[in-house]
């Protein structure tokens, strides 16, 4: 228990509040306008930054962020180029993010270990610059959320209706990009670059299951978010367990739970 | 194609255009799809564009809203080049129902409020002046008892109706439908467009209204198109054939539309057929 009270025990419950509420609020945008996968073909690429800063010496999460971003305006590129076909352009740059870190690990063997906790998170790595990173990208993420929820919700709902009121359209599908590269290169050191994805999608398929209203799914997406994270880091710290795995799995029984609730709600009504 | 030239002419000079292309073409993939169209649509006239699949309906549709840029020629609306048009709340716009997930979670509410969102200023929230709109809308359409329901829990004809709210919560000068009424029972569609005619008649609102219903069209706006491109066909009521009488209060006078249908279906059905 004793893990619980030390100091990078309580930063990593920091970010991981952070992160509960920024990454779930990201995720129910992608989700809802079909993109759910883009959450881990960006995670993918910016694994390869993470590797390319520990060769370089440059901080890892930063470039990782860079080559996120990159990635989600390749994507945009890709995805006119193949229109119907949006899926296709996100599992190329994932192969492609994969294949890159791939290389970049083998060139640089001494700092494996390091990479390892970018790939499954490692709460034991977290430090307090990496706490002002994802601090400053909670702020920015809620501030364009909180100023923007309704153009976000009619380019969400209905992206020609969107247009032909007036919103630029191409604006804000940049900025859903951008934001989402922010959280997840912020998120894949918690979390770890294979799991981040489910905490981008898992809160949004619950809240497709119990909530009636735009507003109420924002709500649910954030509490089992928060629910999720504190509850998997709690666990993970006291048993020594990976906690992005950890966390995942909450989710995926909080998932599961409301699933069968909502079908005994039917069966009895 | 030369045809749809003499659209130009015709109508009261006194009214504005609403939407006037001229030489408008559209290709994709090397393939003509729109050639050399020009038209004027004035104010208070109701056009209804027919054409078989592929005749190039929803392009044209999508080029005049801006959604789609035409390959050569000009597009205006209300006299403003499209790419420069900022007035998009005198627009309302009632896309295709098919494009509508199920399980998005949002009220009826939500969505009519939305008809706002486009023109809303960074930061600032809804007031009670934008809801009492949105009351307005909803009352309109007859669908007030509706609006904490979840969108995809609606009948067709119900979530047809929400969509006309959306795009009448701005007291829209012109009025965009797209299929309309695709997948919705024929008694639905009837006063669907029951209630269309009655905003055209007593309104001042100008219609642009693609439709596979034939029947429909041809017997509010005439048997024959009065102009054709390719395959698309348009059939039209100019401004000068409406009565004059123009009500403010939509949502009165839909609400006494409704009424009187709702104690009367019958008759209104049948009468309605000309």
């Amino acid at each position: 228990m004793e893990i619980v009270t030390s100091e990078f025990f309580q930063r990593a419950l920091i970010g991981g509040l952070l992160i509960g509420v920024t990454a779930p609020l990201m995720g129910l945008f992608l989700v809802l306008r079909r993109l759910s996968m883009i959450g881990d073909t960006l995670s993918h690429v910016s694994i390869a930054g993470v590797a390319l800063g520990f060769l370089i010496g440059v901080y890892p999460i930063a470039v990782g962020l860079i080559f996120a971003i990159a990635a989600s305006f390749a994507i945009e590129k890709l995805r006119k180029a193949y229109k119907s076909y949006a899926e296709l352009s996100i599992a190329i740059i994932m192969s492609g993010g994969v294949a890159l870190a791939s290389l970049l690990f083998t060139m640089g063997k001494g700092f494996n270990n390091n990479v390892n906790s970018y790939l499954f998170g490692s709460i034991y790595t977290l430090n307090s610059t990496d706490l002002y990173v994802i601090g400053g990208v909670t702020v920015v993420v809620l501030i364009a959320i909180w100023s923007q929820v309704k153009e976000l919700f009619l380019i969400t709902f209905d992206e020609d209706a969107a247009a032909v009121s007036g919103l630029p359209v191409k604006f804000y599908n940049v900025m859903i990009s951008v934001l989402t590269a922010l959280v997840i290169s912020v998120s894949i050191k918690i979390v770890g670059a294979l799991l981040v994805s489910a905490l981008l999608t898992i809160p949004a398929a619950c809240s497709l299951i119990i909530a009636r209203s735009f507003r109420q799914s924002v709500i649910t997406v954030v509490i089992i978010g928060e629910l999720a994270v504190v509850a998997g880091l709690l666990i993970a710290g006291i048993w020594n367990l990976a906690p992005g795995g950890t966390i995942v799995l909450l989710l995926i029984a909080v998932l599961l739970l409301l699933l069968v609730f909502r079908r005994g709600v039917r069966a009895g009504s | 194609m030369g045809q749809a030239n003499r659209m130009t002419n015709t109508g009261a000079n006194c009214h504005q255009e609403v939407i006037s292309l001229e030489g408008v073409s559209f290709s994709f993939q090397q393939q003509s799809v729109i050639s050399d169209l020009s038209f004027a649509v004035k104010e208070r006239d109701f056009i209804g564009l027919i054409g078989t699949n592929g005749a190039g309906k929803t392009t044209l549709l999508r080029m005049i809203v801006g959604l789609l840029k035409p390959t050569s020629g000009t597009i205006r609306l209300f006299g403003e080049k499209v790419d420069r048009f900022k007035q998009w709340e005198r627009i309302g716009y009632v896309p295709q129902k098919n494009s509508l997930n199920p399980l998005f979670p949002a009220t009826v509410r939500e969505v009519v409020l939305s008809g706002l969102f486009g023109r809303s200023k960074l930061f600032k929230r809804m007031n009670k002046e934008d809801y009492k709109k949105c009351e307005d809308a909803l009352h309109a359409m007859g669908i007030d008892d509706l609006q904490d329901k979840r969108i995809g829990q609606l009948s067709g004809g119900q979530q047809q109706r929400v969509f006309l709210a959306r795009a009448l919560i701005n007291n829209p000068s012109l009025l965009i439908l797209d299929e309309p009424t695709v997948g919705i029972d024929t008694e639905t569609q009837e006063s669907f467009f029951h209630m269309i005619k009655h905003m055209h008649q007593h309104h001042n609102i100008t219609f642009l209204m693609v439709s596979h219903d034939l029947d429909m069209i041809r017997s509010y706006l005439g048997q024959e198109p009065a102009a054709s491109n390719g395959k698309l066909k348009f059939h039209i009521k100019h401004s000068h054939e409406t009565q004059d009488c123009v009500e403010n209060d939509l949502a009165h006078s839909l609400k006494g539309l409704r009424e009187q249908m709702e104690s009367r279906k019958e008759v209104v059905l049948i009468g309605d057929r000309n």
